[in-house]
């Protein structure tokens, strides 16, 4: 049978940012298929040599608007190991906050972008809308919607009072009901399974072989999340990966869902265990050495490694991204689908191309 | 400080590469790091139980070391990275992008963009200047 090459983006409805796949048909079978990067490049480790390790804070928050506030957190992490400080109790709690925060906002994102998708609007939006409360809790406690800009080297640069506290918690009561009122739809709906279950199965052996990250790779049976690594203020909460074995696109979407429920919980937890104390910690000399930081972020486990020379310059920052890690699995499972599926599949890694093009 | 890596060459990468693998680690990513003029290193990061394994293998700009996507797929999108941003290249990769990830035009280890120093590995045949190394001003 010849074979057709049909080119899959850079620009596609499905895709808020261009990644391109080349995907080699067999009638309307996927045989191949090679992805090609490069439209959006920044080289911003390379800006590590030009900017002082405290500027870099803004620019590592640029990696991606999505998590940015779990990438600074990342590397703030990092350079306190190097500088011998840790973060004070309250701000690793402060952190906590915003970075579930973060994660719930980008999974009720995703949530909606893959039911768009498969042609489910209205479930799309209801979710874009529930997905605005959580922005208002970020533009009101941090004065920006996305890049929140909250970490600095040592600790936070904000903190919550007793009136903000008890707003988040509220709006989180309403934000949970109204994400279980859609429990139902986006787990068992008709359109949802057809389009959703048994469509591009990763095996647990073959996720963990791949290196797999995140939701991709708790979705195929992989108990692995960074928080179990008790970052932040993650040692004092009660915290299990979220798991589903069927490996498909709905145990990827279904991780993500039940996610964004632990998240809030999460939140509850942190603001519960806010005490009276300081922000930041005084920062003294500069970062020297290396070292090798690790956090979750909302797509998976991300990982920065640094390089100081005792200068305000780092020598190297080198940022291992999510979605980085799941590109290969998705290249290993896009054979053998149905052109038609391909859409929905690329989607359910979550694929956040700002990150991967950092 | 420094992070727990164990310096390997790169004879024995694929050796170690395998035995970890076989050893239930899984692939994590690589990372490259310039040391000076003419030396770089690349980390090999794995991780078992939320611990991390790492291994240093010591390689000269412009040099090649062996593949490891042959045996852990996951590591072809890092090393055709490495290739377009530091001009080393990788033997044996499954998926080559010639140098072409993220650029149309392949990069030479005169030209590695990611470096702070640049390889100049032929004489300039209009300036005639002898082959070295330059550095790239900040």
């Amino acid at each position: 049978m010849a074979r057709t090459v049909i080119p899959f983006g850079p620009q596609h409805p499905v895709l808020p940012e261009p990644i391109h796949l080349s995907l080699v048909l067999e009638d309307e079978k996927v045989v191949e298929a090679l992805p090609t990067l490069g439209y959006v490049h920044r080289g911003l480790e390379m800006l590590a040599v030009k900017r002082d390790y405290n500027q870099m804070i803004q620019i590592v928050e640029r990696v991606c608007g999505i998590c940015s506030m779990i990438h600074s957190l990342c590397y703030c992490q990092g350079i306190e190991e190097m500088l011998g400080i840790e973060a004070p109790r309250r701000a690793r709690m402060l952190r906590v906050v915003w970075s579930e925060l973060h994660r719930l906002h980008s999974h009720l994102l995703w949530l909606g972008l893959f039911a768009d998708s498969f042609g489910f609007e209205s479930l799309f939006m209801q979710l874009w809308k529930i997905r605005e409360r959580v922005m208002d809790l970020n533009e009101a406690t941090t004065g920006n919607r996305v890049i929140v800009s909250v970490n600095v080297v040592g600790g936070v640069r904000t903190d919550l009072d007793e009136a903000q506290v008890r707003w988040i918690k509220d709006t989180l009561v309403e934000v949970e009901a109204s994400i279980r009122s859609l429990q139902s739809t986006i787990m068992n709906d008709t359109t949802v399974c057809k389009r959703t279950k048994g469509v591009g199965v990763l095996t647990k052996q073959a996720a963990y072989d791949l290196g797999a990250a995140g939701p991709m790779l708790r979705g195929s049976g992989v108990a692995q999340d960074m928080r179990q690594l008790k970052y932040a203020g993650f040692d004092e909460l009660a915290f299990e990966p979220v798991v589903e074995t069927a490996g498909d696109c709905w145990a990827r979407s279904t991780v993500r869902f039940r996610e964004s429920l632990q998240s809030i919980d999460l939140v509850r937890q942190a603001l519960d265990k806010l005490a009276p104390g300081d922000l930041a910690v005084k920062v003294k000399g500069k970062p020297e050495g290396e070292v090798i930081t690790r956090v979750e972020q909302p797509r998976g486990e991300c990982l920065y490694y640094l390089k100081g020379n005792g200068s305000t310059f780092l020598e190297r920052v080198r940022i291992r991204t999510p979605t980085f890690a799941n590109i290969p699995p998705l290249a290993a499972i896009l054979p053998g689908l149905d052109f038609a599926d391909v859409p929905v599949v690329v989607l359910s890694i979550d694929p956040c191309i700002s990150c991967t093009e950092r | 400080m420094s992070i727990d890596a164990t310096t390997i060459a790169p004879a024995n990468l694929l050796a170690e590469a395998s035995k970890l693998k076989n050893d239930g680690y899984r692939f994590v990513t690589l990372t490259s790091v310039e040391l000076d003029e003419t030396n770089m290193e690349i980390l090999y990061h794995f991780d078992k139980n939320l611990t991390l394994k790492n291994l240093r293998v010591p390689v000269q700009k412009g040099g090649t070391l062996p593949s490891i996507s042959g045996l852990l797929f996951g590591a072809f999108l890092v090393e055709n990275e490495i290739r377009d941003q530091y001009a080393l290249t990788f033997d044996g990769l499954v998926l080559d992008y010639q140098g072409k990830l993220y650029s149309e035009t392949a990069q030479t280890a005169a030209s590695s963009p990611f470096c702070k120093y640049h390889v100049k590995a032929e004489p300039d045949s209009k300036t005639g200047s002898e082959p070295g190394i330059q550095q790239e001003g900040k």
